[in-house]
């Protein structure tokens, strides 16, 4: 056998050697409120040419997904490699700690500190299991051309949600519009409003409790469905603890406040546009606060993953200043990195959605306590799923509002009990 | 031509003798070795494998995760909880008021789904068999208004319920037709009664085509001198129909019941998309009780969810044994029962 006859085995055995050694491949499981998938694509192919031996393939899925199918998949070992998720503590024991793979662990602490123990399975934990793609606040948008026509002022910064509730119920009486307001049927966006009305979330032994605060806000918003202020749809329309947003009832001006969050912004400025006037407005106040709840995505690094390094790796990319910058500007959202955060974002968005932003990222000294604590907590959604599906069930009458509020309480203990078994 | 195809056939059986050959040697050894009563199991073999894999492996499983607790997924870090959960499902003060019991969505789902099949199966047996008499007779267009009623059976659920979903949501086509005729809007889906009654509809509109095929394969199976016979003798048609046509037609309509049923008990997908289940838990059913709780909850109770999908399988068990009970009694008849 000559030199020249080995030629093609020797091609061949370089190329398996590569492919085994340099090809490795990542998997992004990604879902978009706006552009986000789009954006990161687009950064995936600067970081792979910046680092040829990394392949990074992202997979936009749908919301819904992330939310039912990725937690089965992580429980049986399976699943992408990085998931962008919104459950952040509580599928915390499926992640990676990237510490050892990230360049400077400092950096990271320095600007994510604030959320990086949102994402740790303990408070005495100090890994670093990824980055917030956003910090979102939920908060209030108003339709303020339907003020303008009804020539009813809008209610100041302080104003308390009965006073918000009286002026767009004058504001949809006088210009016909069918609803004053109306909440994204989600326990996290009642959440904020119940934590201003006095509730405390957690007692003393720091468990879930439902109290007097949550109750006068149950109330209230047991009413305001009841009497016509909200359109019985949202929250009654479907069963269960399914996700319904108001968006498109807000953006056909069928309504004057709709409660949702900073994420909807983008979604404002491209589908309603000129349409109508509409801005954000600080959270409501109550007795005990004027807060909406901090979250919002993060892209996680999963503990099944065969490439450790290169997930590292390209968080770390991800997590870098200007990349971050880049990625927050194009994606219209809030900056959950310090640094980035104090330079401040150049947004090349509409007026109308700059100054959204403005009043979200003006909210977050606002933010209560237990606002974060909620957030942070790995057993929040055994407090917001029953929310959403018991005051459903009040609200189209099916059950008392007493009763409702009892079950959510003792959904709430049968929920975290079993996931404590 | 022939001179082409003649060895070309020669080579194709010279080949199939060799590939028989190569199969027949190793099957004959087999043979010597298991014996003949034996090599029956290689045949089955196969198919038994699948069954176990996919059918009779899932159903094991399905025990065992009814028997445990907790949220963890695999079966071996999951604690043994015996009855626990069939007793969390059961734990009722009354049975005939869901608000009364520790799982109240498990009972209202239980008396949805069985409100929902007696109703649904009910009208749509009786559409579909008006429909098959009519479609039966020599009308104009006749194979035309066969395929238009066979047509929502083609549709995916899914699509079926995005175009009712269309038709029924308050800013949708049929509040807009109220509206031209100066009609205030009503809630279709919003309001229990009508979520119900629009589920129901819904269902017959998308299945009924179905039904109505098998009903008119029956009416076409029956011999059409019977009906010359009795017109001979002027029996009046309600004659006809109750003397000849619904006897004669009773094991395909017991087919229809039975299938119609267990299909209703099954009942998920198309009413998840068009209601969610709501409003409230007006239109939750089984399955999307079990679902729910299984997969959708953000604290998974696959335990919970497993044991209430037992009982769904015992009461489809069931509504079987009386298919099967039926359905034997009515192919054998009298005539059957005689020759016994």
């Amino acid at each position: 056998m000559n030199a020249r006859s080995l030629q093609p085995i020797l091609a061949l055995a370089a190329m398996a050697v590569a492919a085994g050694t340099l090809g490795a491949e990542i998997r992004v499981a990604c879902y978009s409120d706006g552009n986000e998938c789009a954006v990161t694509q687009d950064l995936a192919k600067r970081f792979e040419a910046q680092n040829p031996d990394v392949k990074v393939i992202i997979d936009t899925v749908p919301y819904k997904a992330i939310v039912e199918q990725l937690p089965v998949q992580l429980a049986a070992g399976e699943g992408p490699d990085i998931a962008r998720v919104t459950d952040l503590g509580g599928l915390s024991k499926f992640y990676l700690d990237i510490t050892p793979y990230v360049k400077d662990p400092k950096y990271w602490e320095a600007n994510f500190g604030q959320t990086l123990k949102w994402l740790r399975p303990s408070p005495t934990d100090k890994g670093i299991y990824g980055m917030m793609t956003q910090l979102t606040v939920t908060g209030p948008f108003v339709n303020k051309t339907l003020f303008e026509q009804a020539k009813v002022p809008l209610p100041g910064p302080k104003a308390t949600w009965d006073e918000w509730a009286d002026a767009t119920r004058k504001v949809a009486k006088a210009t016909q519009t069918p609803y004053a307001m109306a909440f994204d049927r989600s326990g996290h966006r009642f959440a904020g409003a119940a934590i201003s009305m006095g509730a405390r979330i957690f007692d003393a032994k720091g468990n879930l409790v439902i109290d007097d605060g949550f109750r006068t806000m149950a109330k209230k918003f047991y009413d305001w469905n009841r009497d016509g202020t909200m359109p019985k749809e949202v929250w009654g329309g479907v069963g269960g603890n399914t996700y319904r947003d108001a968006f498109e009832e807000f953006a056909n001006a069928r309504i004057v406040l709709y409660l949702s969050g900073s994420w909807q912004i983008s979604r404002m400025d491209k589908q309603i546009g000129r349409n109508f006037d509409w801005i954000a407005v600080p959270d409501p106040c109550g007795p005990a606060a004027c807060t909406g709840i901090p979250g919002g995505a993060a892209f996680v690094a999963l503990k099944r993953t065969k490439s450790p390094k290169e997930v590292g790796r390209f968080l770390d990319f991800l997590a870098s200043e200007p990349v971050y910058a880049e990625y927050m500007a194009r994606t219209e959202n809030i900056p959950a990195h310090a640094g980035v955060a104090r330079k401040g974002v150049d947004y090349k968005v509409s007026p109308a959605a700059r100054a959204a932003l403005d009043v979200f990222v003006a909210d977050v000294p606002n933010l209560s306590p237990i606002a974060y604590a909620i957030q942070g907590y790995k057993y929040n959604r055994a407090l917001f799923n029953p929310t959403a599906a018991r005051l459903g069930q009040a609200i189209v009458g099916e059950i008392s509002l007493d009763d409702a509020l009892k079950r959510i309480a003792s959904d709430i203990d049968e929920q975290v009990k079993a996931a404590q078994k | 031509m022939q001179a082409v195809l003649a060895p070309l056939r020669s080579v194709a059986g010279a080949a199939g003798r060799v590939a028989l050959d190569l199969v027949d040697a190793p099957m004959r050894a087999l043979q010597r070795v298991l014996g003949v009563p034996r090599i029956g199991w290689m045949f089955v073999g196969p198919n038994l494998v699948i069954l176990g894999l996919f059918t009779f492996l899932p159903i094991v499983i399905d025990f065992y995760y009814a028997l445990t607790a907790g949220v963890q997924l695999y079966p071996s870090q999951r604690p043994y909880a015996g009855l626990g959960n069939f007793a969390t499902l059961f734990e009722c003060r009354s049975y005939l008021d869901p608000s009364s019991c520790n799982k109240d969505l498990f009972w209202r789902a239980v008396y949805n789904t069985a409100e929902f099949a007696l109703l649904q199966v009910g009208l749509m047996v009786l559409f579909a068999l008006v429909t098959a008499l009519v479609l039966n007779r020599r009308i104009l267009g006749r194979g035309f208004w066969r395929g238009v009623f066979f047509y929502p059976v083609l549709l995916s659920p899914v699509v079926v319920a995005l175009i009712w979903k269309w038709v029924l949501q308050r800013y949708g086509v049929l509040n807009a037709v109220l509206a031209a005729g100066g009609a205030p809007p009503v809630e279709w889906l919003t309001d229990s009664h009508w979520a119900f009654f629009w589920v129901v509809f819904v269902s017959i509109w998308a299945h009924m085509g179905f039904y109505t095929l098998i009903l008119l394969a029956g009416l076409q199976a029956i011999p059409p001198d019977l009906y010359e016979a009795a017109e001979m003798d002027a029996a009046s048609p309600w004659r006809r129909l109750t003397r000849i046509t619904l006897p004669l037609l009773m094991p395909s309509l017991v087919v229809v019941l039975v299938l119609g049923l267990i299909r209703a008990v099954q009942v998920f997908d198309e009413v998840f998309v068009l209601t969610g289940g709501g409003p409230g838990s007006a239109t939750t059913f089984i399955v999307q009780f079990i679902y729910m709780t299984g997969f959708a909850e953000a604290i998974r109770q696959y335990g919970l969810a497993a044991a209430a999908s037992l009982v769904l399988a015992v009461s489809l068990l069931l509504l079987t044994l009386v298919q099967l009970r039926i359905s034997r009694r009515s192919v054998a008849g009298p005539a059957g029962r005689d020759h016994a």
